[in-house]
This record gives structure tokens, C-alpha cells and sequence, in this order.
């Protein structure tokens, strides 16, 4: 009886990442990661590349929930349609042409990428790039297949064609 | 040869050889092995009372959070998930479960047979509905809790405007309740047909047991309405299919129809039990049959036709065609009349019989005060334009909770201590019964009477706080206050149950005089019910029954057997042995949960349930040892007991 | 910091307009029927109750159930009246309302769309449609005008609810509901949705000004005009924040170049009587408040909060302030 009333406390104290819903953004959700660094040489010690935030929402249901609301109206679907690409790069295929980590992606949404992305740092706040951030994961398959959404309440774009 | 014979009294090597027959299992296997009615029975009960209380906490958390305007003691989504919970609760984990428990524990005792017509599928029955309601709690418990209300309309139970598993679960859930709640119903309209003691025509079936057929036919044609509500959401939210996403052809009204085409049906199955209630407390503190049976009977399954016809009344502000939406007006006006024929039957009962009190009877006298009014908002509720006034505020809230707490909760209440002494033996305390009745009656009006007001006065449902300066915060503040109230005669009734189990006055066989066959057997009854199964000669059995009222003798002690009979008339027609423990309805519950449960995270999860439920059921009805020998000596003529064909009954003296 | 001592009493019996009325004087016929039919049932059944307390056996002959048919198929009969009754009233007064504004001359036409929290309002102009008129959170319509509002939803069912002049009807995606209001007494109503729609779904309110005919398309005709330009240095570096920061992504300003469709027009919107859909009084305070964190007030709110510092702050302020 007392083990399972220590599961039942520990479990809700757990609770699960993926259920959670930040309403209110905290201050953790607005961190900016460490610069991806492009080279070796730096001004002094090395920093440790590890440290600063890696994407606070990965795995979040909300986040991603969030992020396709995000993704249509701050119309990035213009250019990528709904993932399959168009004037834009496909994001639903296993092509990343800046990377698919968290943080190339967050990096490619906040400065921009050559050829036409544009750089939406300082234009949204930074929870808003790491749910946009969380969701392009989630078109890309990279999330967990529970906290991903199968389908929006929209016309449905097709499908990209599945690479070889 | 059967001989309906007046016989000596001593049966004490029969009985023993019942009780071995019959008796449960010691140890968790044991426990989890049980297939008889009464252990099942209250199994249920008390499974469904807790979730009560689980509802109940919710419902003050609620009122706590509304006690006063910007209230910050709930945020919205804590809110929303608790007040998601306690509809789901109470609605699927405690009113349908406990009137199938009650129906369970008292069907077979009132009809005079030893069990349900199939004891591993109602064992099976209960695991899979306390698996679901422990599925959901563990979920809530993980925060991930439905939050889109107990009715969870698309699209904002859809996959894009409710993230994360709580929907799915609440999908989920359903699938477990529905399942058990149609378990249920196909064994008790089976049993009721099928295993009435000789003579108990079909116009000697007490009302209670009417009640429950017209419920068991009620759930078998509205689960399937809520499964493919539910199921279609499950696909829309798991596939990805867009069943109700208007964009690409589909519709969130289809949803609502689907879900109130079952929604509507529910409440009559969870009040029209409470009907039966009322029936069978009122026979036994007036002494006389109800007045009307004929009408009793009609009107009860007029009701259950009717309450299939009456579903968009919940979509009246949808924007529905006046002119359909106008019928449904008519339907729900005409569902008042068989109850109202209920009623007035019961007044003429009372009028004529000798009319007693104990907190019995004043629970029911709390049904006809509550449910009453609620029926009567009802009436208003079903006039379109009232309702596009009142609609999805707090007037339905206040509407609805008359109904089901008048109509099923008060009988509810008086059916606990009217079967008290049954159950246990003792009698509760009448003191902490009365107690408990002032305490319920004036808490519930103090609570929900001003919601009334509320609702005319612009609040709306579901909303997890309210501006000041609106004029309802004190209207809340009362409706707050009540729920203490209510919680308190919860409260008195839980210590009074408790205590009154060891240190109540025996009670003897029939303590209230009452006229159903359960109360011809010792309190508690044997783990056998009936060791000959008895026949009754009128409406009311123990009251008709003549001083040598024959029971069917020849039937082995040494197996479970039952007695068959006719459909119209109940005359006997064979034997039949039911099983007897078995741990492979514990089993598939188990294997189905997996199944389920998994689904919604991976759906291969569902195959693999599928196939180890397969291997249960492979389990479940690998005959046992037992069978095949008997079996064996059926074919070779040697197994003895009633012989096929139609043995006269004899009777000695006509009464 | 909320919006107190604005409500008006929202509420379903206090009528300001012929529909509400209607349905406010069917509620009390069916009001006063009902309290009859209970106080008789009940007063049956204490009756009933007393007779069966007094008796020393009871009673159960044909004779005497011929006596209680009688007394049963009375009040079945009786019910049966009853129902028939209240059903020719209700079917007759929603026949009324339902058909109200059909074929009457001089409709104005309002779009009214949900949105999860607020109310986007469009004012059609069929000659001119580029002369549409967008507001949010509010409606102004003129007394004795039948209005016909059609609704729409941008995402989940909501349901416009403005008990003073008329029930309820659903925004349901996919479909266009219409009905008519009409207020004969010049005042401020409030409306809420009442479709449970998700997280702030109860601080989702709107207002409702009617006003005479000469007022209203004062009103209108203002609403018609762009932002003013802004004067002073401080409206101006206001305007240039307002630009730059994400306000310009989500709000349109008429006059602007500000095309963001995502949030509510904020063309004049310092001249409505409440901020967040009816959740704050519209000061400067509270604006302040608002534009720092939204959803520290309002949980769940699509607005993001905005770092700002003070001077950029009062200087948006002052420019949102001419947006009148």
C-alpha cells in the first residue's frame, strides 16, 4: 500500500514532460542557445559547447500544438507549404540543408539562411522560435510520434514523396 | 423428474453441499477467480461509490475555485481538466456502474435463480470497467487528463486544438465503459428471460427488475452511438483521418449528433434504475402492490423509445432548421408524460396503502420533491427559445443535476439503506439516516437553486472564473456553502454504513416487510441465494405466497446448476450448470487494458492486445476438468436431473 | 484592473430588444405553469402521503384502483393538455422570432467571427467592399434596426450570447449561422460566448452599443477613417516601436503599414470600453500591463509578452493613445 502510494507521488510529481502546458511562458522557455559555432578559434578559453539550453520544449505536445498554429500564421507556410516544400525547402523530408538539431533549426528560424529564409529573431519572442523550432522537428519526424499531431483542422497539402 | 412438493424443513447436508458448491476462493487468486453475482455485484457498488467520491472532491474544487470572481485558487487548465473529470466520473465511472451493480447483486436474487446467466462475462465486466476508470485517474494523475469537457465537442477535442494524450484517453475510457455497460445489459436481459423461477410470468416481474431490462435494451442500442462517436475521434486524432474536419468534407456536427444519440439514452439509463428504486421502497412502506402495473411497465419502455427521440434538444442553438429542431420540442415535451403517469401511480400507491416512514422512504420523498422540479426545467429546456437563452449556462447545469441527482442519486441513497439490512444483516442507524437525508436535501437545493437564477441571469457553463461587478458572486458563494452540506450527509452516511456493519441491530430476513423474493432469504443471503429455487404465485412474491408455497426440488447441490423456464410464462424447461471460478476474465481484462491503453500511444499495441486477448479467451472457455466428465456422463445418460421435456407442475392446495 | 463598474446586468430577464422580450415572456408562462404543475403534484402527494399515514391497513381492492384510475388518467389527461399547450406557445413565439428581420427593409449586416479569445467584427459594405469596416470585441448597432449577424469561427466551436437582446447561437467551423437582434432601448449590453472553447474561454466577453440612428453612423463613419497621424516626437518614435517590434506581425492599424490579421484590428480601438475581450477596463494602465504579458493576465492568450523598456513603453503608449 505505501509503495504504491510513493509510485502515485512520485509519478504525478514526474507528471510527463509531454503534457505539459505552459501558459505562461517562463523564463527558462526565453534563453537563447549558445552561438552554433562555426569554427575552432575563439576569443579566449574555449566555452564548453554543451552548456546553455537545448530546445526546453522538445518531446511538448503544447509546444508543437503551438508551433503549427505559428507556422501558419506567421505564414511560413508561404514558402514551405505544409511541409513539403515549394519556394522554400521541403521540411518533412530527411534533407536538412543547415542541420536538424534543435539548435540549427532554432538558429536557422532567429538569423536566417541564405537564399531567402528571413531572420525572425527580435521579430517574435524567443519561446515562439522554440515552439516554431519544436514543430519543424515534428514535420520532420524527429518528435515523438504521442506528442505530434496526425493531421491540423485544415485542407490537407500532400504528403512529400518519401526519399529513396 | 421435477416434484414441486411440500417438503420438511431440515436441509442442513443439502446446504453444506451448496455452500461448497458456491463458495468463493480464499487468496488473491480466489478474489480474482469469483464469478458470483453478489461479490460481483458489490464489487461494483463500492468501485463506483469511490469514483463518486473522487467526483465529489472534484465538484468542491470547483466551487472552491468559483467561491469568489478573478478567484486564483485553479488556473484554467487545472480547471478544465477537473471539471472534465468530474462530468467523466460521474457520468462513466459512477451513476451507469452502480445501477449495473445493483442490477447485478439484485436481478438474480428477485428472480429467484442462483446467478447471472453468464458469471465469467459479468466478472469480466467489472475488471474492465475499473480498469478503465483506473486508466483514466492514472492519466489525470500524469497531467494528462482530458480537458475538453465530458461531452469533449470537436474541433476542440480534435488533434489540432487539443494537444497531448488527455483527449485520447477520455476516447479511450469510453471504449472501457461502453463495454462493460453492454456486458452487463446482455446478461441481465438474457437472465430475465431466461431463468425467472416458475411461475413469475412476465406480469410477476417486479418493477425494479423492469426497470433493468428496459435499461439493458437502452445500453445495447446507445453504446454503439458513443463508440463510433468516440472511435471516429480516436481515428481523427491517432490516423489522421478527417471524419470531423469540415475543411476536407467532414463535420463537427456530426460529432454532436453521434455523441448525444448515445448522450441522451444515458441519462435515461442511469435515472430510469432510480425509477425501479422508488417502485420497489414504496411497495414495501405501503404495503400494497404499486397501483397501475400495467401502466408502470409501459410506461417504462414508452420512456426508453422516447428518450431515443429527443437528442437535439442539445443542439438547439447549432443552427439547426427550425422546423426539425421543432419535433424535438414535441419529443421532449411527450418524455414527460410516462414519467408523469410514474408519479401520479405512485401518489395513488401512497394514498392507498399504509404509508410508513424510515430514511428509505424519506429518500424517495427527496426524489419527488428534487426530480420533479428538475423535470419541470426540463419542460422549459425543451422550448427552442428558452433554450437559446438558457442553453450552456449554469440554468443547465442546475437543470441537469435536479434530474440526475432527484431522479437517480436520492433513489440511490434510499436503495443503500432500504438494502442495507440485506447486504449485511444489521440495520444502519436511523438517527444518522435521517441526518444524512436533512443534510443531502437542504445541501442540494442550497447548491443548485441559485444556478437557476444564475444562468438567467448570463453566466455561462464551464468557465473556471468570472468578472466581478457581474452580480454573481454571492449567488456562488451560496451554491458553495451547499456543497459542504452535501459533503457532510456523504459524510454521515459513509460512518453510518461503516459502523452500523458490526454494531447494528440484527435485522433478520425482512425488516421492512417488503415483497420481493430476496426477502424470503436469511440477511445476508447464502453464497447460494436459493437452495431450491422457489416459485411465487403473484405480483408480489413474498406477499402471495401461501404458507406451502412450493419450490422446485431435484436439482443437484453438488453443481451450479440453474433452472431454465419459458419466456411468457416461466414454466421450467431444462437445467443448465454455469461455471464456476475463473481467473481468465481477470485475464482479459488484463490483456484488453494492454491493448487499449497502448493504442493510444503506438497503435500496434492494439494487435498485440488482440492477440493475447485471443490466447484469454482461448483460456476462457477451455472447458475444465469437471465439464468434460460431466459431459461425458450426459452422453451416456447418467448425469441425472431434469429430464427434457415438460414435467407438470403439482401443486398440492390451490390458494 | 477588470471591468467592474462597466457590466451591465447580462442577463436574460432584463429584455432591451423584441426577441429577448418574446422569449422572456414565454419563460414566464412556462415559469408560472411549472410552479403550478409542482406546487399541485407536490401538494397530491403530501395528501397522499397524509391519507396513507392515517391508514391502519392498506387498501388494495378493484374497486378502490377503479377510484385511482380515474384519479390517474385525470391528471395524465391534464398533463397531456398541458404539454400541448406550452408546446403551441413555444413553436408560436420561435416561429416569430426565427422569421423577425426576414424582408425587412433597412438591415445592417454585421460578420461576427470567433476566435480563440476574442471576436473579430466586420461591418460588409456590399457597394464598396473595400469600405468594410473591421472592429473586435464590440458591436454598435442602431435601436430599432433589425441587425443580421452572421457567424463564423476562425478555429472551435464558440457561441454568441448577448442575453439582453436575444439567445444564443453556435460559431461552428464550416458553417454560417444567421440571426437577428434588435435593440429598442439605447445602452451597453454584454455578451459572452458560451460554447466552451478552451483555456480563456470564460474571458471571452463582448460589448454591445446601441445607440440612435444619428449617433451610430457618427460612429461609423469615424470607424471608416485610418489612424491619425501621429504629432508629437513621442507619437511618432511610438509609431516606429509599433512597427518594428512584433505588434505589426498580428494587428492592423488602418493608415498603417500594418497588415497583421492575426489579432484584433486596433485601428481605434482606445475608443472601445475594454482590452481582452472584455476582461480589462481599457486604461493605460491596464494597456501597459497587457503589452508587457498577456498571458500572465491571460493564461493561454496567443498575444506574447514584449520586452520593452520604459521609454519604448511610454512611447507606444502615447502613440496608442491617438488610436481613438
Amino acid at each position: 500500500m505505501k509503495r504504491s502510494l510513493a509510485l502515485l507521488v512520485i509519478l504525478a510529481v514526474v507528471a510527463c514532460h509531454r503534457e505539459r502546458r505552459p501558459l505562461a511562458p517562463a523564463a527558462v522557455d526565453s534563453q537563447r542557445p549558445n552561438p552554433l559555432r562555426m569554427g575552432d578559434l575563439q576569443p579566449g578559453p574555449k566555452q564548453l559547447a554543451a552548456t546553455g539550453i537545448n530546445n526546453p520544449y522538445e518531446g511538448n505536445a503544447y509546444a508543437i500544438s503551438e508551433g503549427q498554429r505559428l507556422f501558419a500564421q506567421y505564414n511560413c507556410s508561404g514558402c514551405h507549404f505544409h511541409g513539403g516544400g515549394g519556394i522554400g525547402p521541403p521540411l518533412m523530408d530527411a534533407e536538412w540543408i543547415y542541420g536538424s538539431s534543435p539548435v540549427n533549426i532554432f538558429t536557422t528560424i532567429s538569423e536566417g539562411r541564405p537564399n531567402g529564409m528571413p531572420s525572425y529573431g527580435g521579430h517574435i519572442p524567443v519561446y515562439q522560435i522554440w515552439q516554431l523550432t519544436t514543430y519543424v522537428r515534428a514535420l520532420g519526424g524527429f518528435e515523438p510520434k504521442g506528442a505530434t499531431s496526425p493531421r491540423s483542422e485544415e485542407m490537407m497539402a500532400k504528403r512529400a514523396e518519401e526519399p529513396k | 423428474m421435477t416434484e414441486l412438493a411440500v417438503l420438511p424443513p431440515d436441509f442442513a447436508k443439502e446446504a453444506a453441499i451448496m455452500e461448497k458448491t458456491w463458495a468463493s476462493k480464499p487468496g488473491v487468486i480466489g478474489w480474482l477467480s469469483e464469478t458470483g453475482h453478489k461479490q460481483i455485484g458489490l464489487r461494483y457498488i463500492v468501485t463506483a461509490f469511490l469514483f463518486f467520491l473522487a467526483g465529489g472532491i472534484e465538484a468542491a474544487l470547483m466551487r472552491i475555485q468559483l467561491l469568489k470572481p478573478e478567484n486564483h485558487f485553479l488556473g484554467p487548465d487545472a480547471y478544465n481538466q477537473i471539471f472534465t473529470m468530474h462530468g467523466s466520473t460521474m457520468m462513466f465511472l459512477f451513476a451507469v456502474p452502480i445501477m449495473e451493480g445493483f442490477g447485478v447483486y439484485l436481478v438474480p436474487l428477485m428472480l429467484g435463480t442462483h446467478n447471472v446467466a453468464f458469471p465469467k462475462l459479468n466478472a469480466f465486466g467489472y475488471y474492465i470497467y475499473l480498469f478503465g476508470g483506473l486508466f483514466l485517474y492514472t492519466m489525470f494523475l500524469l497531467h494528462a487528463a482530458p480537458q475538453a469537457g465530458w461531452f469533449s465537442y470537436v474541433p476542440l477535442a480534435g488533434p489540432q486544438y487539443s494537444p497531448g494524450k488527455g483527449v485520447d484517453t477520455w476516447a479511450q475510457m469510453i471504449t472501457f465503459t461502453e463495454v462493460s455497460g453492454l456486458v452487463v445489459a446482455v446478461e441481465l436481459v438474457v437472465t430475465t428471460f431466461k431463468q425467472r423461477c416458475p411461475g413469475m410470468s412476465l406480469n410477476r416481474i417486479p418493477l425494479f427488475v423492469w426497470s433493468m431490462i428496459v435499461v439493458s435494451f437502452m445500453i445495447i442500442f446507445a453504446m454503439p452511438a458513443v463508440m463510433i462517436a468516440s472511435g471516429y475521434l480516436s481515428l481523427d486524432r491517432l490516423v489522421g483521418t478527417h471524419l470531423y474536419n469540415r475543411s476536407e468534407g467532414g463535420d463537427p456536427l456530426l460529432y454532436q449528433h453521434m455523441f448525444w444519440f448515445f448522450g441522451h439514452p444515458e441519462v435515461y439509463i442511469i435515472f430510469i434504475p432510480g425509477l425501479g428504486f422508488v417502485s420497489s421502497i414504496l411497495t414495501a412502506f405501503t404495503g400494497r402492490k404499486i397501483y397501475g402495473y400495467t401502466a408502470m411497465v409501459s410506461t417504462l419502455v414508452v420512456t426508453a423509445f422516447l428518450g431515443f427521440s429527443v437528442w437535439v434538444h442539445h443542439m438547439f442553438a447549432t443552427g439547426l432548421p427550425q422546423l426539425g429542431e421543432s419535433f424535438f420540442t414535441a419529443a421532449s415535451l411527450m418524455i414527460v408524460l410516462p414519467t408523469g403517469v410514474q408519479i401520479f401511480c405512485w401518489i395513488a400507491t401512497i394514498w392507498s396503502g399504509r404509508f410508513r416512514i424510515a430514511t428509505p422512504v424519506m429518500y424517495v420523498i427527496g426524489f419527488f420533491l428534487v426530480f420533479i422540479v428538475g423535470g419541470l426545467t426540463g419542460v422549459m429546456l425543451a422550448s427552442i427559445p428558452i433554450d437559446w437563452q438558457v442553453h450552456d449556462t449554469y440554468f443547465v447545469v442546475a437543470h441537469f443535476h435536479y434530474v440526475l441527482i432527484g431522479g437517480a442519486l436520492f433513489p440511490l441513497f434510499g436503495a443503500f439503506h432500504f438494502w442495507f439490512p440485506k447486504w449485511t444483516g444489521r440495520m444502519y442507524s436511523e438517527v444518522m439516516g435521517q441526518i444524512s437525508f436533512w443534510l443531502l436535501l437542504i445541501g442540494f437545493n442550497v447548491t443548485f437553486f441559485p444556478m437557476h437564477v444564475l444562468g438567467l441571469y448570463g453566466m455561462p457553463r464551464r468557465v473556471y472564473t468570472y468578472q466581478p461587478g457581474m452580480r454573481w458572486g454571492n449567488l456562488n458563494v451560496l451554491a458553495s456553502a451547499g456543497a459542504v452540506f452535501m459533503a457532510l450527509s456523504v459524510l454521515t452516511m459513509i460512518i453510518n454504513f461503516l459502523v452500523s456493519r458490526r454494531a447494528g441491530r440484527v435485522a433478520g430476513a425482512n425488516p421492512w416487510n417488503a415483497d420481493t423474493l430476496e426477502w424470503s432469504l436469511p440477511s445476508p443471503p447464502p453464497v447460494y441465494n436459493y437452495l431450491h429455487v422457489p416459485t411465487v404465485s403473484g405480483l408480489n412474491a413474498v406477499w402471495d405466497a401461501a404458507p406451502d408455497q412450493p419450490y422446485v426440488t431435484g436439482m443437484r447441490f453438488d453443481r451450479r446448476e440453474i433452472l431454465i423456464t419459458r419466456v411468457l410464462d416461466a414454466e421450467p424447461d431444462h437445467t443448465e450448470q454455469l461455471p464456476g471460478h475463473s481467473p481468465w476474465p481477470f485475464v482479459l481484462s488484463c490483456t484488453m487494458c494492454i491493448g487499449l491503453w497502448g493504442a493510444i500511444f503506438f497503435a500496434w499495441w492494439f494487435t498485440i492486445g488482440a492477440v493475447l486477448s485471443g490466447i484469454a479467451l482461448i483460456g476462457w472457455f477451455w472447458p475444465s476438468d469437471r465439464e468434460l466428465e460431466d459431459h461425458i456422463l450426459r452422453e451416456k445418460g447418467e448425469l441425472g436431473g431434469l429430464e427434457l421435456g415438460m414435467p407438470e407442475p403439482v401443486r398440492e392446495e390451490m390458494p | 484592473m477588470t471591468a467592474s463598474t462597466l457590466a451591465p446586468i447580462q442577463s436574460a430577464l432584463h429584455s432591451a430588444g423584441p426577441q429577448a422580450a418574446s422569449i422572456e415572456h414565454l419563460w414566464w408562462v412556462f415559469f408560472w405553469i411549472c410552479v403550478v404543475v409542482y406546487v399541485i403534484t407536490i401538494a397530491f402527494f403530501f395528501i397522499a402521503a397524509i391519507r396513507g399515514r392515517r391508514r391502519a391497513e392498506a387498501v388494495d381492492n378493484p374497486a378502490h384502483d377503479r377510484r385511482l384510475g380515474i384519479f390517474v388518467s385525470t391528471c395524465a389527461a391534464v398533463t397531456i393538455a398541458t404539454l400541448f399547450g406550452l408546446l403551441f406557445s413555444s413553436v408560436a413565439t420561435g416561429n416569430a422570432i426565427g422569421t423577425f428581420g426576414k424582408n425587412k427593409p433597412g438591415q445592417i449586416e454585421i460578420e461576427v467571427t470567433g476566435h480563440q479569445w476574442w471576436w473579430e467584427v466586420k461591418y460588409p459594405d456590399a457597394l464598396a467592399p473595400a469600405n468594410q469596416i473591421t472592429d473586435a470585441n464590440e458591436i454598435h448597432i442602431p435601436i430599432h434596426t433589425p441587425v443580421l449577424l452572421r457567424l463564423d469561427t476562425r478555429d472551435v466551436i464558440h457561441s454568441l450570447w448577448i442575453p439582453n437582446l436575444h439567445g444564443k447561437r453556435d460559431l461552428i467551423p464550416g458553417r454560417v449561422n444567421k440571426f437577428w437582434i434588435q435593440a429598442d432601448r439605447p445602452g451597453v449590453y454584454r455578451g459572452q460566448c458560451a460554447e466552451f472553447c478552451g483555456y480563456q474561454h470564460a474571458h471571452m466577453a463582448l460589448t454591445v452599443v446601441a445607440e440612435s440612428s444619428a449617433d451610430f453612423l457618427k460612429w461609423k463613419s469615424h470607424m471608416g477613417e485610418g489612424a491619425p497621424t501621429p504629432m508629437t516626437p513621442a507619437q511618432l518614435r511610438g509609431q516606429q516601436v509599433f512597427l518594428s517590434a512584433p505588434c505589426a506581425k498580428c494587428h492592423n492599424i488602418l493608415g498603417l503599414d500594418a497588415y497583421g490579421t492575426l489579432g484584433p484590428d486596433l485601428t481605434h480601438f482606445r475608443s472601445r470600453p475594454t482590452l481582452a475581450a472584455g476582461q480589462l477596463l481599457n486604461t493605460r494602465g491596464n494597456l501597459a500591463g497587457w503589452i508587457m504579458n498577456a498571458p500572465a493576465i491571460k493564461p493561454g492568450t496567443t498575444m506574447p509578452p514584449n520586452q520593452l523598456s520604459g521609454q519604448e513603453m511610454s512611447d507606444l503608449l502615447a502613440y496608442l493613445e491617438t488610436l481613438r
